[in-house]
């Protein structure tokens, strides 16, 4: 091993400290466009605007410390981390503490903690680790390994239950897999499995809460004062914003307190409502390009394991966004997902910058691993 | 084989597989940004208008204001209903950090009864945290400055104003006036069908019964609306646009006060109507029932002790007994029937006729009595009247039969509704075969027709009724509606009512009224008059005639004997009577409930009401 880096690819900029440039500020103009509504969104409280920016300059720093760990490191430790998230989620179905009607939270003493959010890094790292130790595409039992093993943290978390979270988990297993190079005969059949298995989640799997989610989201306007009043209200929220909005801090909806959850899982409806349709390209093109930028580090990623883990977060990261646009827009059901980045929010925050951590490593630390 | 394939890499190939797959998703992502955009672009752009519609409509409330009533004066501008504010002691639990702290304190200020603290606590817990609860209500002047002086003490506590109608005369404008009450189901109900229900959208109160309820929506005024802000808990959060309620009308009575406690003094301790009204106009002067109640009472909801104690009273102050009271009229309709009987042919002014002191039917053995008992010798129409002997009227009934009787005195509105400003009047009964028929199943009697010719018998009237028919006489033929309403008074524009005059009867020779009119004249003046003792050393000239209602019969042989008889089966006392003689400008009727002869009792109750009328000045 050794540190030699030619003189013509030496790394410019900011990359020195292993910071990839264009997604670093991508990432900081949806914050600052993230904090600018939420400001609107928490009625102008300066206590939650403090605990937002704290949240924030720690993930960032989370991020830079994520970012100077070698992938070889995460190949590494992939396997034990998840072995070791997977025994706490046992232990939060066990021993674990309620909050919100769901049992998320571990108590190791000096700190809570939720194992979900460990997992959310820690099974595609083993997953792509035990993909990649053989070649591409891989064989079906590796698959249906690699499947096991994605779907096992994904049932104890339904269980918790979270069901934002498993989905993401799902997600991020899958799309390792998927970028695999799972055949496309394999997935047609995963595909009518799933939809045979629909039925069976309805009747045995599901909460009832869950299933009141998904009933409201087919027809919200059949119980607009219990639970489908939340996408009622996102939706006159939104489409009452128009084109240009209603301005900053003027969105009836929300100021006025009809929106539920304004600043966490709704705060896409305050977006829409004071900046209109203006303000959602604005925003989804803030996304698009971070996806974009992290699908080119994935793809010039140097070995098959970066590539993997790479692609599966971006891919994670793209579903956050379209599970909580859908949502609140009417064209999901109800799924507590943050708006990443954007929403108040602790630990998911924190989670999400270690993910671009670890894309910033693998975007930054090739010609080290390519020498190795 | 296996193993050799395994080992064998293609990083190339591998590469290429990643990139394709990469691809593919990311084309996924920009697809379903797509869909989002798309789902955006129909929701904000092409249903603008529906969630901009709707946005308003949660916003957006409109609250209504409820007008102020209109007040009720007498002829002289004498405030009889007005609306003053009552405080109460309000707390806004969200302002207040300690409530239970808060309470203690309170409670050592002025008096908080457990109950009160109770259901304050009870609406506490209904209520929302930032709406005003009432502590306690209709606080005296006295906690109102104690609270006020330590307010300062009591972030969130506040001492709020409402106005309530209060009747500054308590129980003498009662049954004329009446009172307001809480609108109930059944109040809701008949303005719904009214289509009057969005008018009273901020109202608390509605006229339950008199003036307040006949002339309700002159006195309502018209509901104004404020459209707030509010957010999801329904607090608002400021006004955008406001429309003022209008008041309502103000109402000026003809009524006089001064008649009025004139009227009340001189019934005081008797049960008994007073009324008295211009005969030119109908205006009514004077509309006094005793006893009556305050009506202060029900304006907050009256305790259902002091409510049954009014209901089962045996004076029963409840009945509004000027047009509710229905009373034999006595020989109070002695004119009445001498101008039927002149009209007639049945006698002239110069019939005579000799009294016995009893009537006699011819074949039948029962004597019908006079009042004196040895009679009154010759009399005629003059002093039949002026005596108020019974055996002429006895004479002229039978000779008139029941079917003349009952036509010409429905002529003079008896058996009808006046057509007073207030719904609550009886119509009280003439009777006729028809009615007898309907009533009893049984025919009319010529024994029947005997003591209707000295207003017993069947035969009821109100005390409004005598005083419209003794206004018929006054007026010769016309008659008056009764108004208590002289006219409304609306942002400083005063509107008089209009007053209508009815040809009710026609006579063929008109100098059967002066006829009349001497008659009752000298029923005063002369001293065999019934009422010359009364009016002795009046000022001004008057005409009347006394009654004396039997309630009771008296067998055959028996003597009366106010004594033995239970009190409430004494005779009634009744007068009718107005002044001045010529050109009169005050009609009066008093009922006395029995008290005996209406020649002592009822008529220097009309004494009384004239001189206080003439010295001052009323109605000049």
């Amino acid at each position: 091993m050794n540190d030699v880096i030619s003189e013509s690819q030496r790394p410019r900029g900011l990359a020195i400290f292993h910071i990839d440039t264009p997604l670093l500020l991508g990432l900081l103009a949806l914050m600052g466009f993230g904090l600018v509504v939420l400001y609107s969104a928490s009625g102008q409280s300066q206590a939650m605007m403090q605990a937002q920016l704290i949240r924030l300059g720690l993930a960032l720093a989370v991020m830079v410390v994520f970012a100077q760990i070698s992938p070889l490191t995460y190949k590494r430790w992939g396997l034990p981390v998840f072995v070791l998230g997977l025994l706490m989620l046992i232990a939060v179905l066990l021993v674990g503490e309620i909050g919100k009607g769901a049992q998320r939270w571990l108590n190791l003493g000096f700190v809570r903690f939720q194992p979900s959010e460990l997992m959310k890094l820690a099974v595609p790292l083993a997953i792509a680790w035990f993909i990649s130790n053989h070649n591409l595409p891989p064989k079906l039992w590796r698959l249906l390994l690699g499947f096991v093993m994605c779907v096992i943290p994904t049932l104890l978390i339904a269980k918790q239950p979270d069901l934002g979270t498993a989905l993401l988990i799902a997600t991020s297993g899958i799309m390792v897999l998927f970028l695999a190079g799972m055949s496309w005969r394999l997935i047609a059949f995963i595909a009518a499995l799933v939809s045979a298995f629909l039925p069976v989640m309805w009747f045995f799997v599901m909460h009832d809460y869950q299933k009141r989610r998904v009933l409201t989201f087919l027809n919200p306007e059949t119980d607009p004062l219990g639970s489908g009043y939340h996408i009622i209200q996102s939706k006159i929220a939104i489409g009452s914003g128009g084109l240009q909005g209603k301005g900053w801090l003027q969105g009836t909806q929300s100021q006025l307190e009809f929106l539920p959850e304004r600043h966490t899982d709704f705060i896409f409806s305050v977006l829409s409502e004071e900046f209109g349709l203006v303000g959602v390209v604005l925003l989804i093109s803030l996304y698009l390009f971070i996806i974009a930028r992290c699908m080119l580090i994935a793809s010039r990623a140097q070995d098959n394991f970066s590539k993997l883990v790479a692609g599966s977060l971006t891919m994670t990261f793209f579903v956050y966004v379209f599970v909580n646009i859908g949502m609140v827009s009417g064209l999901l059901p109800v799924v507590g997902v943050p708006l990443p980045l954007v929403s108040f929010g602790g630990t998911s925050m924190v989670t999400l910058l270690a993910a671009f951590g670890i894309l910033m490593s693998i975007g930054t630390h090739k010609r080290i691993l390519a020498s190795s | 084989m296996r193993r050799q394939r395994e080992a064998i890499q293609d990083p190339a190939a591998e590469a290429q597989l990643f990139k394709r797959r990469a691809l593919v998703a990311f084309s996924l992502v920009v697809l379903l940004f797509v869909i989002i955009l798309f789902n955006m672009y129909h929701l904000q752009v092409r249903s603008y208008h529906e969630y901009q519609t709707r946005s308003e409509g949660n916003r957006i409330k409109v609250v209504p204001l409820a007008p102020n009533r209109g007040l009720i004066y007498d002829r002289n501008g004498i405030l009889l209903a007005e609306n003053t504010p009552v405080h109460s002691l309000e707390i806004i639990p969200e302002q207040v950090a300690n409530l239970e702290k808060t309470l203690t304190e309170l409670a050592e200020l002025i008096e908080i009864t457990p109950e009160q603290q109770q259901s304050f606590l009870q609406d506490v817990r209904r209520q929302r945290r930032f709406n005003s609860i009432a502590l306690k209500e209709q606080l005296t002047e006295q906690e109102v400055a104690i609270l006020a002086v330590n307010q300062h003490r009591f972030p969130g506590v506040t001492l709020e104003a409402r106005l309530s109608r209060t009747y500054p005369f308590g129980d003498l404008f009662t049954h004329s006036i009446g009172y307001i009450g809480r609108i109930n189901n059944n109040d809701l109900q008949r303005l719904r069908e009214q289509e009057l229900a969005a008018n009273y959208a901020a109202s608390r109160d509605i006229g339950k019964i008199g003036l307040e309820r006949y002339y309700e929506q002159l006195l309502h005024g018209t509901v104004g609306y404020q459209e707030v802000e509010v957010n999801n808990r329904g607090r608002v959060i400021r006004t955008l646009r406001s429309d003022p309620a209008i008041s309502g009308k103000d109402l000026i009575l003809s009524l006089d006060v001064g008649l009025q406690l004139t009227a009340q003094q001189a019934l005081e301790g008797l049960r008994g109507a007073v009324v008295a009204l211009d005969p030119r106009t109908g205006a009514v002067l004077a509309f006094y029932s005793n006893p009556g109640y305050d009506p202060n009472l029900f304006v907050h909801g009256i305790s259902s002790a002091n409510y049954n104690a009014l209901l089962n009273s045996s004076d029963r102050p409840l009945i509004n007994r000027v047009t509710q009271g229905v009373y034999p009229p006595a020989s109070t309709i002695k004119p009445h029937m001498a101008l039927v009987g002149l009209e007639q042919g049945t006698i002239t002014p110069s019939t005579r006729m000799w009294d016995p002191g009893y009537y006699q039917l011819p074949n039948y053995s029962r004597r019908f009595r006079d009042w004196r008992r040895w009679g009154h010798g010759w009399v005629n129409v003059y002093s039949a009247i002026i005596q108020s002997c019974d055996t002429f009227f006895y004479d002229m009934a039978v000779k008139l039969g029941i079917d003349t009787i009952s036509d010409s005195m429905k002529q003079f509105g008896f058996g009808q509704r006046t057509g007073i400003d207030i719904h609550e009047e009886s119509a009280a009964i003439m009777p006729s075969r028809g009615w007898k028929r309907a009533r009893f199943n049984q025919p009319w009697y010529t024994g029947d027709t005997v003591s209707l010719g000295i207003g017993q018998s069947y035969w009821t009237t109100t005390p409004l009724q005598l005083a419209t028919s003794t206004a018929i006489l006054v007026n010769r033929g016309e008659s008056v509606v009764p108004t208590l309403l002289q006219g409304t008074r609306f942002q400083g524009a005063f509107d008089g009512v209009s007053y209508q005059r009815q040809q009710a009867l026609t006579v063929s020779d008109p100098s059967h009224w002066q006829v009349i009119l001497d008659a009752m004249e000298q029923t005063i003046s002369t001293q065999e008059g019934t009422a010359f003792r009364a009016f002795r050393g009046a000022s001004y000239s008057s005409g009347g005639k006394t009654g004396t209602a039997q309630i009771v019969s008296i067998a055959q042989d028996a003597e009366y004997d106010a004594d033995a008889l239970d009190e409430r089966h004494r005779d009634n006392a009744m007068y009718v009577g107005y002044a001045p003689a010529v050109d009169p400008t005050i009609v009066v009727a008093i009922v006395v409930e029995n008290t005996g002869g209406g020649g002592s009792t009822a008529a220097p109750v009309a004494r009384q009401l004239f001189d206080y009328y003439f010295s001052a000045g009323v109605n000049q």
